[in-house]
């Protein structure tokens, strides 16, 4: 990475702050609309992790223990799946740590526009509220919520959920769409035109790259699914038929219209971790991020080419050999640029001056567990193995490797590596790794074995199961507990960084760290770079 | 905004509006995908969508004169019309590029007259490119009085062509499937959520 020539004043202009409503509430300032965003975020994944334990208790034995009603079981699915994805992980990586680092990464006194920045924040939040109101009103008929999984298909969605549940559920995620789209705006035009002299595209951060990337393929996606889903609004509410029968609607269309977004989604999700990763992989490697320039387009062409597989999540509806065969090839082709990435970050750790941080814990248990959620992925790419196992506990293992074990093990290295950057307190680390041992061993003992689970049948969406699937849904269940326990030492390390008197210094990590965060105070004063930082070249830059 | 680079210069406000009609175009075409799938399942068949179209052509057969396939007959009514459906018969043998005619019948056993308008749709899915209906009373909506029968033809042949087709060139059997849905102005009588338990649904899956 190229170092900045000049550092950020620290004076009292710098660093004064509005009064306390103001400077939470009216907030214009990126880094503390980060914090906010990652605040939410957590407040958000406790709900959605608290829906995820309803789900682990029921499924610990057959038949029904704590849900009378299978619809409300399902509710709780619903839940989950939208909260994790819409208002945990987009929060806390691309309106989290994306607020918080892209501006300080490419010599940036704020984000392009602050007040868009506020109103982004404040959308998802309304959003959020919007889902938890449709948990308490009636969606299938005598139970309430929307029970339609995150999917929100028709004719489950439409005729099967005749209460209003599945239409608060549209507008949060109308709320959250919006809210994202601007934010996604405020992210291309900070990054192309904002940033510091002499920091070219090939020269920024891959965090800034990875947030790039994002960026095109929110501003891509989200306008498709909000168009799904105000049809669906409208054949819900006015007698609209796109996705009817009865007035010549096809619901397969709704179908393919939610994963053209939804496949984006999934990378939407990813990418931002995979920036992360990079810079953690290379700060405690104390090397710069191999291939370079090989990480960074890797990136943009996984987003390109994941515009055009989405049908691999619908092989079931009765698509054409021909149609097949191009998805299972487009989407095996997308295993390319993310093995140029994986292969990277070993080469990276090669022959470097590794040190074993916590944070450095966290993204080499990513790396693992990220490849072994690739792995079935690539498995489930082939549509004739995937007519077996749609809609088993096989995918569901799939994308929980990926996302509960791939980024949100990343927000976790994420918070651990910036910790002492945003508050200037630093978690103790043996606080940090007793919680990713706990995370690593019980995230695995909790979807390893939804695999076997997958492949003997067991169907996704149920509330009960035969007693032959008793035995691993037990194991998964105690692994749930394992990670949970995780998560109560997480809280504690925390607590105590603060209630600790050691104050982290500008650079915590030394020579490893590059990028321009490191150049700042920690934590960085209320405005920085008000002179802008020059980017000089230096050999080996990331 | 008194810091000038916060909102830097037009530059910005370019990229910003550039971004703002890459989502207006986006959400354009999430629209515009209604009727362009439409019309290509119209034009391909696509997922069991039947092609309508005029008599075979003499020529056209290409297939062996004994080639057949059983065309099986599926007859729904939804929820809301009090109408018997039926086909003359379950099923019947088909030879390939021949023009069939099967009759259906509908009664309305309700005690007001009732106006129907009918869906349709072939199983397995990629045979709706190679199934032509000439002829079918689904292209308009009927009105029946109470305890009135009406019998509809059917007009179709199946294409030859779909020998060729290694997706379909193994069949030796199909479903053609019709649902009557209640209809008001050739709009579906009732709202989305009024409409629950019908049977119509299965034909689409």
């Amino acid at each position: 990475m190229a170092t900045a020539a000049a550092h950020a004043g620290h004076d009292a202009h710098a660093d004064h702050k509005p009064s306390f409503f103001a400077r939470w509430f009216l907030s214009t300032n990126h880094k503390d609309i980060g914090t906010l965003y990652l605040l939410f975020a957590f407040s958000a994944g406790i709900i959605g992790a608290f829906l995820s334990f309803g789900i682990r208790m029921e499924m610990e034995e057959p038949g029904l223990q704590y849900f009378s009603n299978p619809a409300t079981y399902n509710v709780f699915v619903t839940g989950h799946g939208l909260i994790m994805v819409f208002f945990m992980v987009m929060p806390a990586l691309i309106g989290g740590f994306g607020n918080w680092f892209v501006p300080l990464m490419i010599g940036a006194p704020d984000m392009a526009f602050p007040r868009m920045n506020n109103i982004s924040f404040w959308l998802t939040v309304a959003g959020f509220m919007s889902l938890l109101c449709s948990l308490f009103v009636e969606g299938a008929p005598g139970a309430s919520g929307a029970g339609t999984g995150w999917t929100v298909y028709p004719p489950l969605s439409t005729v099967g959920h005749p209460g209003p549940a599945v239409d608060f559920a549209i507008f949060a995620l109308h709320l959250s769409g919006a809210g994202s789209i601007l934010g996604a705006i405020n992210f291309i035009t900070t990054i192309l035109n904002m940033r510091a002299p002499g920091m070219t595209l090939h020269k920024m951060p891959l965090f800034a790259w990875a947030e790039l990337v994002t960026a095109f393929l929110l501003l891509l996606s989200l306008p498709v699914l909000a168009g799904a889903i105000t049809m669906l609004l409208t054949d819900r509410n006015f007698g609209t038929t796109f996705f009817d029968p009865a007035g010549g609607g096809d619901p397969i269309l709704y179908q393919h219209l939610f994963w053209f977004f939804g496949h984006p989604e999934v990378y939407i999700m990813i990418l931002p971790a995979f920036g992360i990763v990079s810079h953690i992989i290379a700060t405690f490697s104390r090397k710069p991020v191999f291939g370079y320039l090989a990480m960074a387009y890797a990136m943009v062409a996984i987003g390109v080419v994941g515009f055009v597989v989405w049908a691999h999540h619908m092989y079931t509806v009765g698509l054409s050999l021909q149609t097949q065969s191009y998805f299972v090839f487009a989407t095996m082709v997308i295993a390319v640029p993310t093995g140029v990435k994986i292969f990277s970050w070993i080469a990276t750790m090669w022959g470097g001056s590794i040190r074993f941080t916590a944070a450095m814990h966290w993204a080499v248990g990513f790396i693992f567990l990220f490849t072994v959620g690739g792995v079935t992925g690539v498995v489930l790419a082939n549509s004739a193995v995937d007519k077996y196992l749609h809609d088993t506990y096989y995918v569901v293992a799939h994308f929980h490797y990926v996302l509960s074990l791939g980024a949100v093990f990343i927000i976790f290295a994420g918070v651990y590596y910036w910790f002492p950057k945003m508050t200037g307190h630093v978690i103790p680390e043996w606080a940090g790794k007793l919680h990713f041992w706990l995370a690593f061993i019980g995230a695995n003992v909790l979807f390893f074995p939804m695999h076997f689970l997958g492949l003997a049948g067991m169907p996704r969406r149920y509330a009960d199961y035969p007693e032959a699937f008793a035995g691993w849904h037990k194991v998964a269940t105690w692994g749930g507990h394992i990670f949970a326990l995780g998560m109560i030492v997480f809280v504690i390390g925390v607590v105590l960084a603060f209630r600790s008197k050691t104050r982290a210094a500008d650079n915590p990590w030394g020579e490893g760290a590059t990028t321009l965060e490191w150049t700042l105070s920690s934590p960085p004063p209320f405005h920085q770079f008000e002179t802008l930082p020059r980017i000089v070249d230096e050999p080996g830059h990331h | 905004m008194s810091d000038p680079r916060s909102n830097p210069n037009r530059k910005a406000n370019r990229t910003a509006l550039a971004c703002a009609g890459l989502v207006a175009g986006m959400t354009g075409l999430a629209f515009a995908s209604v009727p362009l799938y439409d019309a290509f399942c119209k034009a391909t068949g696509f997922d069991g969508t039947p092609i309508q179209g005029a008599a075979p052509r003499a020529s056209a057969s290409g297939a062996h004169a004994d080639d057949s396939m059983i065309v099986r007959f599926d007859t729904n009514v939804s929820a809301g019309l009090p109408w018997a459906f039926r086909a003359e018969t379950r099923k019947v043998e088909a030879r390939l590029g021949e023009t069939t005619t099967v009759f259906f019948q509908a009664k309305n056993t309700g005690s007001a007259p009732s106006t129907g308008i009918a869906t349709f749709n072939v199983q397995p899915g990629l045979m709706g490119g190679y199934f032509v209906k000439v002829e079918c009373f689904c292209f308009k909506e009927q009105t029946l009085q109470p305890g009135e029968t009406m019998d509809f033809p059917v007009v179709f042949y199946i294409d030859p062509a779909m020998r060729q087709d290694s997706n379909t060139s193994h069949l030796s059997e199909m479903t053609l499937s019709y649902t009557y849905f209640a209809s008001k102005n050739g709009a579906p009588a009732t709202a989305a959520l009024a409409t629950t338990g019908d049977t119509g649904k299965k034909s689409n899956f």
